[in-house]
């Protein structure tokens, strides 16, 4: 194995890896937005609405993600969308993690005993009132860890982007490749920088969890 | 609304499930003060009907009054909540599995509904939490969350939130069904020291001993029915109907 070659390149990794992170957070913010969204219309009680949203979840989980972000980048100019590879990364990816992250949404919510809405309701309390009361404080508790889950498959998905030339760890592993000849150690690297990032973003993930837990 | 006399006034309520009709044109009048208990197998309507009071299982037809006004009114939307909130505000509800809201200390169960409906204080919220929770037993443990309080402690606690709203009519669904037997007589005093206030209560219960007690009139349903009903002492000691007399034999042998 090339250690001298890996720590010479290691600078460009890790600023490749900066950009990984930047395309996981606001990836994740836009899947969460997403996904609060898509549940809430799931849950509506108009019929539109949840036809949409449950229309939303079967197409972007029942299709590939690297299809929706080609047909983004590069179908997207031909229906006048015109986005830099970054942006179509960004949208692209946090689209697809919000069909997933709907579902944990609304799996979470629904999973509060329907007593607890039934005892809000009776005493007075509006169906919003009782739901940002009452139910999401509780399905919060209840979304933690699997929205953790949908965050652990969200970072790894946005390897998927090399493919339009996003300049992130898995591209940057390709480029040297092409320069070095050295695939095992160029995605070695990378590997090692991904499970960093995975591993940092789990125990974040459990700390929120055990934070959130009543008493 | 005129013709409106009774404080709670059931009008022939029907209700079905899909294909299975549930009650079965009950009619049903509850004077202000009176306390009702309503017994009957698992299976013949009395959560459906208590529940219909509120309009938590609006019913299919017949028609629910309370203090003069029509609980199940046909609105928008936007007009039926508003109104059902209302009308809501004016009953508390006991349920068999408590319902607490487990991410609140037993004050802020308390406290939450007068502090976002009547726009009551923290203080005032607090004072009040204080009052009702010292009534039902629980003042000690006003800081307690749910999974820190025994099953009667919660349902004391359930009741003190109920009250807090000030309802002037209080509707138990088997309050103590879920309790160890060693629980059920703290929560029966809660509910007794209730009657002596004069609350108006209709309580779903299978203890013939504590309905016999505290209740004015008591009601036996079966199968969607009201099949019989009268003062405790005529319906437990002389019933008139063989299925109110089967009910009460089997009840008492399962007792034992
Ligand atoms: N939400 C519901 N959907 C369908 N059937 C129901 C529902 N709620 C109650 N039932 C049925 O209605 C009948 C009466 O139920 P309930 O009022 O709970 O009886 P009780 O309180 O006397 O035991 C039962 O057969 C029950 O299965
Ligand atoms: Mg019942």
């Amino acid at each position: 194995m090339d250690f001298e070659l890996m720590q010479k390149v290691f600078p460009f990794f890790l600023e490749a890896a900066w950009t990984t992170i930047l395309l996981s957070v606001l990836t994740a913010i836009l899947g969460l937005t997403c996904g609060t969204l898509g549940a809430a219309a799931r849950l509506s009680r108009f019929r539109s609405l949840r036809f949409i949203g449950a229309a939303y979840v079967s197409v972007f989980r029942g299709t590939p993600a690297l299809i929706q972000l080609f047909i983004l980048y590069f179908g997207g100019p031909q229906i006048g969308i015109q986005l830099d590879a970054f942006q179509a990364g960004v949208i692209g990816l946090g689209i697809n993690a919000g069909a997933y992250m709907t579902e944990t949404i609304r799996g979470a919510i629904i999973a509060v005993d329907s007593g607890q809405r039934e005892a809000a309701r009776t005493l007075g309390l509006s169906n919003w009132q009782a739901t940002y009361k009452v139910i999401l404080p509780q399905a919060a508790r209840l979304m933690v860890r699997p929205l953790g889950v949908n965050l652990n498959m969200l970072i790894k998905a946005t390897a998927l982007v090399a493919a339009i030339s996003v300049i992130e760890l898995t591209y940057t592993a390709q480029r040297y490749i092409g320069s070095t000849y050295k695939p095992f150690e160029m995605f070695l690297l990378a590997g090692i920088l991904y499970m960093i990032i995975l591993y940092a973003t789990g125990r974040a993930v459990a700390w929120v969890d055990r934070k959130v837990q009543i008493t | 609304m005129t013709e409106q006399t009774h404080f709670v006034d059931i009008r022939h309520a029907q209700k079905s499930f899909g294909s299975l009709e549930v009650l079965k044109d009950i009619s049903l009048t509850v004077e202000r003060g009176q306390i009702v208990g309503i017994i009957g197998s698992s299976g013949s309507g009395k959560s459906t009907l208590l529940r219909a009071i509120n309009d938590l299982d609006p019913l299919t037809g017949g028609e629910v009054w309370l203090d003069g006004v029509q609980v199940n009114k046909t609105l928008p939307h936007r007009q039926y909540e508003k109104h059902i909130n209302a009308m809501r505000q004016q009953v508390g509800m006991v349920f068999q599995h408590f319902n607490l809201f487990p991410h609140m200390t037993a004050r802020q169960n308390v406290t939450m509904a007068p502090m976002m409906l009547k726009g009551l204080s923290q203080e005032a919220a607090d004072k009040l939490a204080e009052e009702q929770l010292d009534k039902v037993g629980m003042l000690e443990r006003i800081d307690y969350y749910p999974s820190q309080l025994s099953g009667g402690q919660k349902q004391r606690v359930a009741i003190a939130r109920a009250l807090a709203m000030e309802p002037k009519l209080m509707l138990f669904d088997e309050a103590t069904s879920a309790l160890d037997p060693e629980l059920v007589e703290e929560v029966n005093m809660v509910m007794k020291k209730l009657a002596e206030e004069h609350m108006t209560m209709i309580i779903v219960t299978h203890e013939m001993d504590f309905a016999a007690s505290v209740c004015d009139r008591v009601l036996f349903m079966d199968k969607g029915v009201v099949v019989e009903e009268g003062p405790p002492e005529v319906l437990f000691r002389n019933p008139s109907k063989d299925r109110t007399r089967e009910f009460l034999r089997k009840h008492l042998e399962g007792a034992k």
